[in-house]
């Protein structure tokens, strides 16, 4: 079972309370993109095993966005915080480059 | 005018709690900033309390207010009076970015009474029941096996569920069986 603390109101929110919205930080093209920018946008994600950061929606709760980093393979969750954000904040890269010393990178 | 009726008619349910349909309530959705001078005036106005804090609810006397979002607020107020309230918040909040809406007739309320109140509530939503986690004067929006649904404690033995008319039947199932006699997990 997933647990997402959620930024919004602070519920740990229980997995069945929230809805999934893919992969996190997607840079949006458009007019004037080349095209395999643009379907790079709109279709291409990263799959990885392991870090990962996600939109999520608290759609029971309080209904409002947010992203979390976590581990696709053991669930650990790294963090979350507010969907205003266009790069992980540094305390979540910090715990990360401890946590996952061959971790690439979020970018 | 026809007469408003509320979606079950008072149905009532005795098991190890008691599940019954409370009747109608005023309910006003109420969206916007939130720390806004105009708005937070409107609402001590209004409902004689300030706008709740994160997850909070107050109650006073016939009238509530409960946090919802970061952004959105649930307004209670006598069924009949909704909505000349909702006039009064929409002169009230002129010119500021607003959402006011009377939803009293999209909603059905259902209060559940006895000891085991939590367990009831527990065994048909993920959210957390304990008292440490979850205490009068607060709010939790969850989810109600598959619709979504609200509910507070009034106290520590009674609770008031929320949820919306056109699932008012099923909601009432679910309080109905959780609450069954011969189903008590007696948790604690
Ligand atoms: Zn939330």
């Amino acid at each position: 079972m997933l647990l997402l603390n959620c930024p919004c109101c602070g519920v740990d929110a229980d997995e069945t309370e929230l809805a999934a919205g893919g992969e996190a930080h997607l840079k949006r093209e458009t007019v004037g993109a080349e095209d395999e920018a643009f379907e790079a946008y709109l279709f291409m994600r990263d799959n990885p095993r392991g870090v990962h950061f996600e939109r999520w929606r608290h759609a029971y709760g309080c209904g409002k966005w947010f992203l979390a980093a976590r581990d696709t393979v053991t669930l650990e969750v790294f963090g979350t915080y507010p969907a205003q954000t266009k790069k992980p904040p540094k305390a979540i890269e910090n715990a990360l480059k401890k946590k996952r010393p061959d971790w690439k990178g979020w970018a | 005018m026809s007469d408003a009726i509320s979606a079950l008619s008072g149905a009532h349910a005795t098991g190890y709690v008691t599940v019954t349909e409370a009747g109608l309530r005023g309910m006003i959705t109420l969206r916007g900033d939130l720390g806004a001078t105009k708005l937070k005036a409107a609402v001590k106005k209004l409902i004689g309390a300030d706008v709740p804090l994160v997850r909070q609810n107050t109650v006073n006397a016939d009238r509530g207010v409960a946090w919802m979002s970061p952004d959105e607020l649930l307004l209670m107020v006598p069924h009949a009076e909704a909505e000349s309230c909702v006039a009064a918040l929409a002169k009230a909040l002129t010119g500021t970015h607003h959402l006011v809406a009377n939803v009293s007739d999209a909603r059905a309320v259902f209060r559940v009474e006895g000891a085991a109140v939590r367990e009831v509530l527990a065994k048909i939503s993920p959210a957390d029941l304990s008292p440490a986690g979850f205490a009068p004067g607060q709010v939790c929006r969850t989810r109600l096996a598959q619709v979504a649904g609200a509910f507070w404690l009034t106290d520590d033995e009674t609770a008031e569920v929320v949820c919306f008319r056109s699932v008012a039947a099923y909601v009432f199932g679910l309080l109905e069986h959780s609450s069954r006699t011969g189903s008590e997990v007696e948790y604690s």
